[in-house]
């Protein structure tokens, strides 16, 4: 035992304590309990995973038994592997630097006591999601993130747009979960357990299924279940909404962690996905599909969280693209290179908006570069990370998943290069527009504090050096083989060259001729249009699915179907026994005994009536 | 005498004393006398907290009436005791939290409070058809007065519509149970199924088919089940608080309780052959119940149509006629007891304090009410079955029996779980989130101590059901798996009847996967 249940526990007594008591406490102790509990968090899964080393079969431990009826038993269980341990890593390391950070970013904020301990919940369930040694627990964490999602998002609740935006989240998540859920239940039926190490083990004894089989319609939810976490199409729509939250919550539960839970997943159930091909060639398609339409988005926005949003849309389709071909650690390698620098775009968007005072346009941005010189320098890490130049974390991950994918197929590969080259293009684009140039806003920038800088220093480090430092398909080899080694140099230059098309392309049409944006945009029109107001999908759902339903089931279901007909029908009936009891009142003679003696005649009548039935009809079968 | 014995019949004797003392002294009373009798409930738990058993506990068998035969005959199983706990728990609540808010005929309210929990514990642990019959008539007695005497302005009408719908079944239902005696001889159950399951007693499927429409109709009124649902939200908008909690709480469960200990062990053959129907009207009732409350202005009927919707769930599950299912249909009729209550408690502090039941009468309730904000955030993810929380077991465990019987099912009835968050979080935001109106700001106060009392063991068992699973679950299980081994011998008697579902799925040996892979 090694006792792995204190790593959820301690963000869950942080929570508990902030939640009860914090509304006494002052936001000294507030901090301490929320980042004290979640660095502990980090410290007891380091001593764990050094105790465990080297973990080349998972680590399981029961605590108890939580649901047992018939042959299906859910335990209370936790385990680590590999896979696990990358993601405890991520978690709990990222999660203390973005804690750290929400000291400083949230001091002024009212229920400031709530934030932290929504956040401290958002560790809890996360940390349950990982170590989950079967689905069903996972899947309590999986729906515990999306709780947390909709509590932060709504946050600001007095903002109406706000609320709106945390019960989409949570609704389009639920859509999801819809599809998880059927899943679960037709594991449980074919495998006869929702234990990991039982399904995987049963899984590998199935053959490989050509055509569309249970294999196959078990993926393909799981996938719809990973699509509504991970903002894949068609579900990816709340997350862009999600931006109504804080700026510590978008880069912790809505860049770093929470949204990477379908990949996880996904990487997790490997042993099923590979045995159903049709259903990892969709995973695949979903994915790149999706990184194309939010890349293309992302060049359009003008609102610098927006930006960061659609790429994190895009960028997890990177990575189920290459959970599509079959490359689970490149996936996951791009999830924890992803999480470094795009909590740190997040944190330094969030540092620019602090400094300008809540300021998210980038139209009223401009010349930051010499203002807010910290901010700049971090943000400039994650920039080229993100943007594949060689050697940053974003470059291997990414050149990790592009070969893959050329292994797969050719089509995709130029596809996902041409994204890589569109991505340089729009995070370019937001630093130009933010740090270079005139200042053209109003308010009087000023740096942030070092509680909030030095996390941001720590993740430019991990931005540059984190694909170097921790090679994620190497670590992972036990669980998924690589199969085709080897580096092509070739591949490689291709890959980084259209980082630095991109980024050269954005310097020339925000740096060196400011005027050409403007007139590609008109010059392009309809096509422009299409793409700035997000391809109109928003609008579509509107129009197609909520508003038929809400006023179908107000004037079809209710006041039609329930209180017309159903309740006509009745009050109809009601109508009709007056009208008979008219002519029959002579019976109501007030006497208990004559009302007993209808009372059984009624009672006889029927008896017989049943007797009749039986007889005239001699068994029904 | 056993302790059962005393448990049942301290409500009569406790509402005889507060009507002959006087009424300053009767909430008091009635407070006092129903927490007593809580605590003394508690006692009946000692025989099922060890290992899992059908067997029952505290019987006692007695002859009421010489001729015809009707015997005093009640005792405790698994499936009762949960729902027997539930009403003595909820009875003291309901006092506190009429509290204030009856002023009127206060020494009658408490009364008929009091009598209300003795009719619903008799009909908990009765195992004589004919003394179930005459506590199922019992409890109709106070709640119509509980409706037709302290509710609002349309009481009337309502009560009449529920006493009417109740009846119309009940009249049914007691045909049924004459016809039994006439061929069985005897009322007392337990001795029915002993006849039944050794062959000296055979009933044809086409005599089992109106007896058990006959039963079951009476059932599916109470539940309700589309579309027999039309009188709950008239009963639940006009009656008092603690009328609704009551009525939803524990009443309902009546009819879903009847379903599992009558109408699957005596007539499994016709239930089987019914359970298709059946469980094509309980999706309905899911999707159709939340589809209606998605769109309901009033906070109350919302809740009564989102019970619609809810005990839709426990119907579908009982029919699956697999551990799983009615596992979770079982748990689910205590979850709901204690969301759904906490939510008419709830709903109720709000019209305590601002007077109406319209949604749109609030808005921002958060700014002014936070502690009553949060309790109504915890029981709202309890209701759309939020992991951590008691309904997620229950749903869960109804959903996976279904999805044994057919995917179609399951996918059928998932929606109906999209669909509770979307009306719960949409009432949610439009009454607690925003800035405060005028009336929200000088009318609404934060939760009281009073009331926290009343919510507090409500809240406190959505967490410890949703995570203690399998101290609740034991008990049911054990029962469980008795009913449908008795609703199966009853299958197997009939020559002619169909083949059971499969209630098991493949066990996970590797060759079974792969059979069961390649058959799909």
């Amino acid at each position: 035992m090694h006792h792995l249940w204190l790593i959820p526990f301690f963000p869950l007594a942080g929570f508990l304590v902030n939640g009860i008591f914090g509304r006494r406490f002052s936001k000294g102790l507030v901090s301490m309990v929320a980042v004290g509990s979640v660095a502990l968090s980090f410290a007891w899964a380091l001593k764990c995973l050094l105790a465990l080393a080297p973990l080349e079969t998972p680590h399981v431990e029961r605590y108890f038994m939580w649901i047992q009826s018939g042959s299906l038993a859910i335990p209370y269980e936790l385990s680590v592997d590999r896979l696990t341990a990358i993601m405890l890593m991520v978690v709990t390391g990222i999660g203390s630097l973005i804690h750290i950070y929400a000291t400083g970013y949230m001091h002024d904020e009212d229920g400031f006591y709530r934030f932290f301990a929504y956040l401290n919940l958002f560790m809890f369930f996360m940390l349950t999601l990982v170590l989950a040694n079967n689905y069903l627990l996972l899947f309590v964490g999986w729906e515990g993130v999306g709780l947390c999602s909709y509590l932060l998002i709504g946050y600001y609740f007095l903002k109406h747009s706000a609320s709106t935006a945390g019960n989409k989240a949570f609704i389009v998540n639920r859509i999801g979960d819809f599809g998880f859920s059927l899943a679960m239940f037709l594991i449980f039926i074919t495998f006869g357990s929702l234990d990991f190490q039982k399904v995987f083990e049963a899984a590998k004894a199935v053959p490989v299924e050509v055509s569309a089989g249970m294999m196959t319609a078990i993926c393909l939810l799981l996938l719809v279940g990973a699509a509504g976490k991970s903002a894949q199409i068609p579900l990816y729509v709340w997350l862009p909404d999600a931006m109504e939250g804080p700026t510590p919550v978008s880069a912790l539960i809505h860049a770093a962690t929470m949204v990477t839970a379908g990949v996880y997943m996904v990487a997790r159930s490997a042993a099923i996905f590979t045995k159903a091909p049709i259903a990892m060639e969709t995973v695949a398609w979903v994915g790149l599909a999706t990184a194309v339409m939010a890349a293309t988005i992302g060049m359009t926005q003008f609102d610098i969280k927006k930006v960061y949003a659609y790429s994190t849309v895009s960028q997890l389709g990177y990575m189920f693209l290459a959970l599509g071909v079959g490359a689970f650690s490149a996936g996951i390698w791009h999830v924890v290179t992803h999480a470094f620098f795009k909590a740190l775009l997040f944190l330094g968007a969030g540092s620019v908006i602090h400094a300008l005072h809540h300021e998210q346009d980038m139209r009223n941005m401009g010349g930051l570069r010499t203002k807010i010189p910290i901010t700049f320098a971090v943000l400039a890490c994650a920039w080229i990370a993100i943007s594949g130049v060689p050697f940053t974390s974003g470059w291997y991950s990414k050149e990790a998943i592009l070969g893959a994918v050329h292994h797969h197929s050719p089509l995709m590969y130029w596809i996902g290069v041409a994204t890589a080259a569109v991505t340089a293009f729009y995070v370019s684009r937001s630093m130009f527009m933010t740090f270079f140039g005139e200042y053209r806003g109003h308010a009087h920038p000023h740096e942030s504090p070092p509680v909030m800088w030095v996390p941001l220093a720590v993740l430019a480090v991990l931005s540059l050096a984190g694909g170097f430092l921790f090679n994620v398909p190497h670590i992972l080899e036990p669980l998924f083989p690589v199969e085709h080694g080897g580096h092509d140099i070739m591949l490689e230059i291709i890959g980084s060259a259209a980082g630095l098309v991109g980024i050269g392309l954005a310097y020339v049409m925000y740096v060196a001729s400011p005027g050409l944006p403007d007139s590609i945009s008109s010059s392009l029109g309809g096509v422009y249009r299409l793409v700035y107001n997000k391809y109109y999908v928003d609008e579509a759902y509107d129009a197609t699915v909520v508003r038929p339903l809400v006023s179908g089931s107000r004037t079809g279901l209710w006041q039609f179907g329930d209180v017309w007909l159903i309740d006509g029908v009745v009050n109809g009936m009601g109508g009709f026994a007056r009208w008979i009891g008219g002519g029959v009142r002579t019976l109501q003679s007030g006497s208990i005994r004559s009302y007993a003696a209808w009372v059984v005649a009624g009672a006889v009548i029927f008896i017989i009536a049943a007797g009749a039935i039986a007889g005239s009809n001699g068994g029904l079968r | 005498m056993t302790l059962l014995d005393i448990v049942l019949f301290l409500p009569l004797v406790a509402f005889i004393v507060i009507l002959a003392l006087p009424k300053t002294l009767s909430r008091t009373l009635a407070l006092a006398t129903s927490m007593g009798i809580f605590i003394v409930s508690l006692g009946l738990l000692a025989p099922f907290l060890g290992k899992p058993t059908s067997a029952v506990s505290f019987e006692t068998n007695l002859i009421w009436i010489q001729s015809p035969a009707i015997r005093y005959h009640i005792s405790l199983d698994g499936l009762g005791l949960w729902l027997l706990l539930l009403s003595t728990m909820l009875t003291p609540l309901c006092v506190l939290i009429s509290w204030n808010y009856i002023t009127d005929r206060v020494k009658e309210y408490y009364a008929f409070l009091l009598l209300l929990e003795f009719g619903v514990i008799g009909v908990f642990v009765s195992m004589d058809l004919f003394l179930f019959y005459v506590f199922w008539e019992v409890t109709l007695v106070p709640m119509y007065f509980l409706i037709g005497i302290w509710g609002h302005d349309r009481r009337i009408y309502a009560t009449v519509k529920f006493f009417l719908y109740t009846m119309a079944g009940s009249v049914l239902m007691l045909a049924a149970i004459l016809y039994l005696y006439s061929r069985a001889g005897t009322f007392d159950y337990p001795m029915i199924l002993q006849l039944l399951s050794s062959g000296r007693l055979q009933l044809t499927a086409a005599e089992q088919l109106p007896l058990f429409l006959a039963f079951f109709i009476a059932f599916a009124i109470k539940v309700p089940l589309f579309p027999l649902h039309t009188w709950l939200p008239d009963a639940h908008v006009e009656a008092p608080t603690a009328g609704s909690v009551m009525l939803a709480s524990v009443m309902l469960k009546m009819g879903t309780y009847g379903i599992v200990r009558f109408c699957l062990p005596m007539f499994g053959n016709a239930a089987h052959q019914c359970a298709p129907v059946i469980i094509a009207l309980a999706i309905i009732g899911i999707i159709y119940g939340a589809l209606v409350a998605l769109v309901q202005p009033n906070m109350k009927k919302l809740v009564a149509y989102s019970s619609v919707s809810h005990l839709g769930f426990v119907v579908l599950g009982i029919f699956t006629f697999t551990q799983q299912g009615m596992d979770g249909a079982v748990y689910q009729m205590l979850n709901h007891g204690i969301s759904t209550g906490a939510l008419f408690m709830l709903v109720g502090f709000l019209y305590e304090r601002n007077h109406s039941l319209e949604i749109k009468s609030y808005g921002g309730v958060a700014n002014v009410a936070p502690v009553l904000s949060v309790i109504f955030m915890v029981t709202t993810l309890a209701s759309i079955g939020l992991p951590v929380l008691n309904n997620f077991v229950g749903e869960f465990l109804v959903l996976q029996g279904a999805a044994i019987v057919s995917w179609k099912y399951a996918a059928l009835a998932g929606l109906g779980v999209i669909f509770s968050a979307c009306y719960m979080l949409w009432l949610y935001q439009r009454a607690f989130f925003g800035e405060a109106g005028e009336g929200v700001r000088h009318h609404i106060t934060d939760i009281n101590k009073r009331e926290l009392l009343a919510i507090a063991p409500l809240v406190i068992l959505m967490v410890w059901m949703g995570t203690g699973t399998s101290l609740f679950l034991k008990p049911i299980t054990a029962v469980n798996a008795q009913i449908l081994e008795q609703s199966k011998i009853n299958v197997e008697y009939q020559v002619k009847a169909p083949p059971a579902p499969s209630a098991e799925p493949a066990p996970a040996t590797t060759a079974a996967v792969v059979e069961v892979a390649r058959a799909r």
